[in-house]
């Protein structure tokens, strides 16, 4: 019963964080609502998965927020425009628009869970509420950062149903692989542009 | 000594050693060289075949243990690899004529490497995982640290992200499939699973947007690796899956799906082609007409899909290469490849020129070039099915050939009396060169591929049947 709560308490969380980083301007607070978005489904995916492998994608995923803070951190120049509010433009829109995902998500999970019993209701809500706001998220965005976390979403939600089918080491590995080379390409692309054309000459 | 620490460890640590450790103009004759020798080994040494040196036996094993899971690279695997490593080969010599970006040789040696994994991996679902790394590893490519992404390689890459989930899913559903056929609802679910994640992966009609807009925001050299590269695998593995699964081998709808949606991509990607302004633009969509072509011929009810598809497949990589080595060479002097840039350049960039005339015309299935034999063969088996679609596919080759006529005119326009002066290097030219003759020889010997394609049915022994 007490695992049942806790994992209802990851969904709730998964709602919150996603709806902070749909809506939210400040890449902080974005970046610390992807943080407890890898917590709850550490949690979700681990009613499935040994902790151990859990423990994989969960470092996996701080480090990703590890490398796009520090890249973020680095372009400062950025900064001001975006720390005007705490809002992003069309804020209610998205409020809106992750209300119908959540309640897509409501809907499906029963039909889910009685086409595959056994998931569980929570791992079946966790992961579609984390998908539709990645899809969500992909839809209203064109900002790198935006685009990565959108990925990112929509990659955590994935994982926590497919750990639910799947419990290979290698599919975990290169999940973790995929999700830190997604950050690393989130990064890269941000520091694209910034740095200076060098010849093999000038080096 | 295993296969898979040949085909796949060996190249990713040559990568890593030249990304590191070496300088460019070494790193296209390291990167090459392993390649050729790689091809060459895929084509003269057998796999699980024990051969004897004198005293020595020597034995490639074709599996090697990774986490659980194997990577298997059998006999019937050799002349696939010595197709992929053979056409690697041409990118990297070519990469040193195209002036192309920083690390193209490591990090080509590198996704080559990984796409070779999705081949081995079993079970072959988890190739979806290594596409999208390999998907990942080409970005850098396509945006150099000095410039700006634009729009195209963030849309590639959310569309290859979005692929990974799908292909995933429904193989999982596929195996509950096969289990119960008669549950038609998992059947139509499964189906619609697959077919999205391979129309994000193929680049379908309409999620191949990307293509012309990172033609015209990236390196020609590089988007054509990429146009080579990933199409090719993804392919093989599109293939792998129809071997696998009866039900999708037999399914009418699903061949009908992959019919029309190569029409499609045929059709409008040469009618696109034919109303642009921009050669890359005109690449780009020449490529997509390509892919069309490759989900067409999947869809095509004969036992010679895998012969018709590799008859395809390896003239493609000669044709891209040779179009996207000249597209670099003349984007040196007109950076923006409009054809209000270009016009005029035939005289100082004669060979480019010519190069690129050819390879694009051999695309669009002109007589006597590489492009020809595969086009006939396609012509002859859809007009048996279906009129309507051969004519729907002649409107694409017909829209690529206007294409062609338009760019041969544009190059050739000049209000100037210039001289005639060869601008390209030696090295450029050479390449170009046994490019154009390769096309040729395609073309006019087609039978100088059976070696290659002659034991590939066997690697889908179902499909084949």
């Amino acid at each position: 019963m007490t695992v049942e709560i806790i994992s209802w308490v990851a969904v709730g969380l998964i709602l919150a964080a996603a709806t902070i980083i749909l809506i939210t301007r400040d890449w902080r607070i974005s970046l610390g609502a992807l943080a407890v978005l890898y917590l709850a489904a550490f949690w979700l995916v681990t009613r499935h998965l040994p902790i151990a492998m859990g423990t994989v994608k969960l470092i996996a995923g701080w480090m990703v927020v590890a490398i796009l803070g520090m890249t973020r951190l680095s372009l400062t120049t950025l900064d001001k425009q975006e720390e005007e509010s705490f809002w992003a433009r069309g804020g209610w829109f998205r409020v809106v628009l992750m209300i119908i995902v959540a309640l897509i998500a409501a809907g499906s999970s029963f039909r889910m869970e009685a086409a595959i019993p056994g998931l569980g209701l929570p791992v079946i809500a966790g992961s579609l509420l984390l998908i539709g706001a990645g899809v969500v998220h992909l839809g209203v965005t064109s900002d790198l950062l935006r685009v990565t976390l959108g990925l990112l979403t929509l990659l955590i939600g994935f994982e926590i149903l497919y750990a639910a089918l799947e419990s290979a080491i290698l599919v975990t590995g290169l999940l973790a692989v995929v999700n830190l080379g997604l950050g690393i390409l989130g990064s890269y692309l941000m520091l694209a542009g910034s740095a200076p054309l060098e010849s093999e000459e000038e080096l | 000594m295993s296969a898979p620490l040949l085909w796949i460890a060996l190249p990713f640590f040559v990568g890593l050693f030249i990304m590191f450790l070496l300088r460019e103009r070494f790193a296209v004759w390291v990167g090459g060289g392993t390649s050729v020798f790689l091809a060459l080994l895929a084509l003269f040494i057998p796999i699980d075949t024990a051969l004897l040196f004198g005293s020595t036996s020597l034995k490639i094993a074709p599996s090697v243990q990774f986490f659980g899971r194997s990577f298997e690279l059998n006999a019937a695997d050799g002349p696939l690899l010595a197709i992929i490593y053979g056409l690697a080969a041409l990118w990297f010599f070519g990469a040193e004529a195209s002036g192309a970006a920083n690390h193209f040789v490591s990090l080509g040696l590198m996704i080559v490497s990984l796409l070779t994994a999705s081949i081995a991996v079993e079970p072959f679902l988890y190739a979806a995982l290594l596409l999208e790394m390999a998907a990942m590893l080409v970005i850098p490519l396509l945006v150099p640290p000095y410039q700006k992404p634009g729009r195209g390689v963030v849309r590639f890459i959310i569309y290859q992200t979005f692929a990974m989930p799908f292909i995933l899913f429904s193989g999982w559903m596929l195996a509950g499939v096969e289990a119960s056929p008669g549950d038609l609802g998992t059947v139509t679910l499964a189906g619609v699973m697959v077919s999205l994640g391979f129309a994000f992966l193929f680049g379908v009609f309409p999620l191949y947007n990307w293509i012309p807009m990172l033609m015209e925001e990236a390196s020609p050299y590089a988007v054509g690796f990429l146009l080579w590269a990933l199409p090719t695998f993804i392919t093989i593995f599109a293939l792998g899956f129809l071997d696998r699964y009866t039900w999708l081998r037999t399914s009418p709808q699903l061949s009908n799906a992959m019919l029309f949606a190569g029409i499609i991509m045929v059709a409008s990607g040469g009618i696109f082609a034919a109303l642009q302004r921009h050669i890359g633009r005109i690449f780009g969509y020449a490529a997509i007409t390509e892919a069309g072509l490759i989900l067409l011929a999947m869809g095509l009810n004969t036992a010679q899909v895998v012969p018709i598809i590799f008859l395809l497949l390896i003239p493609r990589g000669l044709q891209l290469t040779v179009w996207a080595l000249a597209l670099s060479i003349i984007k040196r002097k007109a950076y923006s490849l409009q054809f209000s840039d270009i016009q005029g350049l035939a005289r100082q960039y004669p060979v480019a020129v010519a190069a690129l005339v050819l390879a694009h015309l051999s695309m669009t299935g002109f007589p006597l070039l590489a492009g020809f034999p595969p086009r006939l063969a396609i012509w002859q088996e859809l007009a048996g099915q279906s009129l309507l679609a051969a004519f729907w596919v002649f409107m694409g080759m017909l829209g690529l050939l206007i294409a062609a006529t338009r760019t041969l005119a544009v190059f050739v326009m000049t209000d100037e009396v210039s001289a005639w002066k060869l601008t390209e290097s030696w090295v450029q030219m050479s390449m170009l060169g046994l490019g154009v003759i390769g096309l040729f020889i395609m073309g006019f010997f087609p039978q100088v591929l059976q070696p290659f394609i002659e034991n590939l049915p066997a690697l889908f022994e179902r499909l084949s049947q």
